[in-house]
């Protein structure tokens, strides 16, 4: 947004720079991210492959560690010293928060010629605006409620894949009495938050979900539905093993890919595990939505906010590169590659996996009903602090045999506050 | 330049000179330790959340800070931490020294060997402890491999517990340290009193309890000092170690002012929360530090 107001300290950085500014010719963009294992790198080369035939130079600015927080840190250093890039990779509400910062450009232009309103769901277009302006183009979606199951587990301990939680606590049952670990799990608070969002919305619906972990309503919060979501999480404890605290989640996929464990909730990301292990979806492994939630989606979509900058070459060539990001041959290249799938709906999925063909139809189907919900544990839902705050309750309850249901609830209502 | 009258005229008195030779450093210290402290001072007071912002809150910060969970979770393991690193690190320390000054043979080799876990970062130690204290890889699965299928240790993942691994850890990577203080303390200590305290009698127990540790007092005060401020500012071993977990069962002030400040855009209540620390780095440190020093003057 132009609108907003330049503070003293970009205005004095930018003057500081602008010699260095005058003798660049050719647009130039900068783009922080934190793509830098296997697949990712190769699609973060071929948009910078794209950027460079339209005749800009791609300045790669890539921060290693896969949650992005040392990324954020430099982010930050680079937009008080007043000189962002032109792009960086954030998403969920962390986009509004950034926007209230006024630092973010407006991409109305190339989201009006692109026709993005008609292009993306409405749930997830929102995200993306502030104040009803573009300040980001997405690049992708993971479905987070996925059941990974390994269907030789299965068939020794007898057992269908689950698709209700009671079927979920009979399966799991039946493999532990088979001496294997039902479900393999990484004891990390957005983990522990992964099987607890699954739960909520397997138990309590679409619409609890929403009311409860988005809107965070404190009477949905404190509620008998709330009861039954917490003491059925507890419960799914039972099924995983003792050893599970401080796991990395690739590390839980391979339990499954190995055979030693049955299933896993995890993101679609996990089938990049497989599938680098050589298997095959459909005959190896199975993908199925996480019990009682295969009529809602939990989403992860990941986004690239557009910073303010001086250049007129350089504010061009970001506004290629926002164009770039969202046209259809980047957003098959990038998904490929990223076992996610594109955010730009209709899209020809011909060379897409069956897990993937399944999460877009489900993706089209539940943004039409309403039921596609984002996902708290990927930072998609609420404001950072809350998020934060939200995750130390669920994970305390998780890890620890102190508080019952009825203390979670007043601690999560009082956690929600948290602004 | 104005010379002021002195005593010798060949060689006159250059009063501003030293004066001149400390300023730079006074200044940039006083910049960059004070300064920085009472920006973040200020930011403990402020509206800031994602970026700096100096709009003014008032104590709100500070509030949400008492009243959260995982603060106080986190200033108790401290409480609990310090107190075992710090005594077990000195307990054990003095101990091997002790036991080294005994005149044995190959001391330089042991006293390396004990001295080695200094080298290591943190990070290292935190790692290896990981694997060592993991109930899956480390002890638990060695000795039940060796047929004791009901031994069990699994502390590091039982959140009452873990913060215990903490502190083994920590008191392994510094015992070594603390032992060579001690050593080059009793080596400095005379001869004489020995002979003396041999002639009355005394057994060699009885000399070291009474005599010797008794005498090294300036030692465990520098010790102590040392010891205390990797306690409070531990961050590195239990991000490697634990990360905190489960859950944020073993979570230090420390780490908490890093994830509020860091990954959580918070950044006024983790500027509080550092502000806290330090009001209670100073609140024990200061007068400890006032007593120690005044009465070695007198």
């Amino acid at each position: 947004m132009r609108k907003f107001s330049v503070k003293p300290l970009q205005a004095a950085a930018a003057l500081a720079l602008g010699s260095t500014m005058l003798l660049a010719h050719a647009g130039e963009v900068e783009v922080l991210h934190w793509w830098t294992s296997g697949g990712e790198a190769k699609a973060a080369k071929a948009l910078a492959a794209t950027m460079q035939a339209k005749g800009d130079t791609w300045k790669d600015f890539a921060v290693a560690g896969g949650g992005g927080d040392s990324a954020m840190t430099v982010l930050k250093s680079r937009v008080v010293s007043g000189n962002p890039p032109s792009a960086a990779q954030i998403k969920g509400p962390s986009l509004q928060d950034w926007a209230k910062e006024g630092v973010l450009a407006n991409l109305d232009d190339v989201a009006k010629a692109d026709n993005w309103d008609a292009n993306l769901p409405k749930a997830i277009a929102d995200g993306l605006k502030y104040k009803g302006h573009y300040i980001a183009a997405p690049v992708n979606v993971h479905r987070v409620n996925w059941l990974w199951v390994n269907p030789e587990v299965l068939k020794k301990a007898n057992v269908k894949a689950p698709t209700t939680w009671a079927e979920f606590f009979t399966a799991a049952e039946a493999i532990k009495k088979a001496g294997l670990i039902p479900l393999a799990h990484g004891g990390q608070s957005w983990q522990d938050f992964t099987i607890f969002e699954d739960v909520a919305l397997g138990v309590g619906g679409a619409d609890f979900y929403k009311k409860a972990l988005v809107q965070l309503d404190p009477a949905t919060l404190k509620s008998a539905k709330m009861k039954e979501v917490l003491t059925t999480f507890k419960k799914v404890k039972d099924y995983t093993d003792k050893n599970a605290p401080g796991r990395d989640w690739n590390l839980a996929t391979a339990m499954v890919i190995r055979g030693e464990a049955g299933m896993q909730l995890m993101g679609d990301w996990a089938k990049g595990e497989f599938i680098a292990a050589g298997k095959t979806p459909g005959k190896d492994f199975e993908c199925v939505a996480a019990p009682g939630t295969s009529k809602a989606y939990t989403y992860n979509v990941d986004s690239f906010a557009m910073f303010q900058l001086k250049n007129e070459a350089n504010i061009k060539a970001q506004k290629n590169l926002a164009g770039a990001i969202m046209s259809p041959a980047f957003q098959e290249l990038f998904n490929l590659n990223k076992g996610s799938i594109p955010v730009r709906l209709n899209m020809n999925l011909d060379k897409f996996d069956s897990c993937a063909k399944q999460s877009s139809k489900d993706f089209v189907e539940t943004s039409k009903a309403g039921s596609l919900v984002p996902s708290i544990a990927h930072g998609m839902a609420v404001s950072s602090a809350a998020e934060g705050a939200i995750k130390d309750v669920v994970s305390q309850y998780w890890n620890s045999e102190k508080d019952t249901p009825e203390q979670v609830m007043d601690k999560l209502v009082s956690a929600a506050k948290a602004k | 330049m104005s010379q002021t009258p002195s005593t010798s005229p060949a060689r006159p008195r250059i009063d501003w000179l030293p004066k001149l030779v400390v300023a730079p450093s006074f200044v940039l210290g006083f910049l960059f330790i004070y300064g920085l402290i009472l920006w973040n001072a200020y930011f403990s007071v402020s509206a800031s959340r994602l970026l700096p912002n100096y709009e003014f809150a008032g104590i709100e910060p500070y509030i949400n800070l008492f009243e959260s969970d995982r603060f106080q979770v986190a200033s108790w393991n401290l409480a609990i931490f310090a107190t075992l690193f710090i005594g077990g690190a000195l307990a054990l320390g003095l101990l091997l020294a002790v036991l080294l000054d005994q005149k044995i043979r190959q001391e330089g080799v042991l006293r390396t060997i004990y001295l080695y876990p200094m080298a290591l970062s943190f990070i290292v130690t935190g790692t290896a402890w990981k694997w060592i204290l993991n109930p899956g890889l480390g002890i638990e699965a060695t000795v039940r491999g060796w047929g004791f299928e009901s031994f069990t240790f699994d502390w590091l993942v039982d959140p009452d517990k873990a913060i215990y691994c903490v502190a083994i850890a920590g008191i392994w990577q510094s015992a070594g340290f603390v032992m060579a203080l001690f050593l080059a303390g009793l080596r400095g200590i005379d001869d004489s009193i020995i002979k003396a305290a041999q002639v009355d009698g005394a057994s060699l127990p009885r000399i070291y309890w009474r005599i010797l540790i008794p005498s090294l007092r300036p030692v465990f005060f520098s010790t102590i000092m040392v010891l205390s401020h990797i306690a409070i500012k531990s961050f590195d071993l239990v991000m490697a170690l634990t990360a905190g977990g489960p859950g944020f069962a073993t979570d230090l002030p420390a780490t908490y002012m890093y994830s509020m400040a860091f990954t959580r855009g918070q950044i006024n209540l983790g500027a509080a929360s550092a502000t806290v620390m330090l009001a209670v780095v100073a609140a024990i440190v200061v007068p400890y530090l006032y007593s120690e020093l005044r009465s070695t003057k007198r």
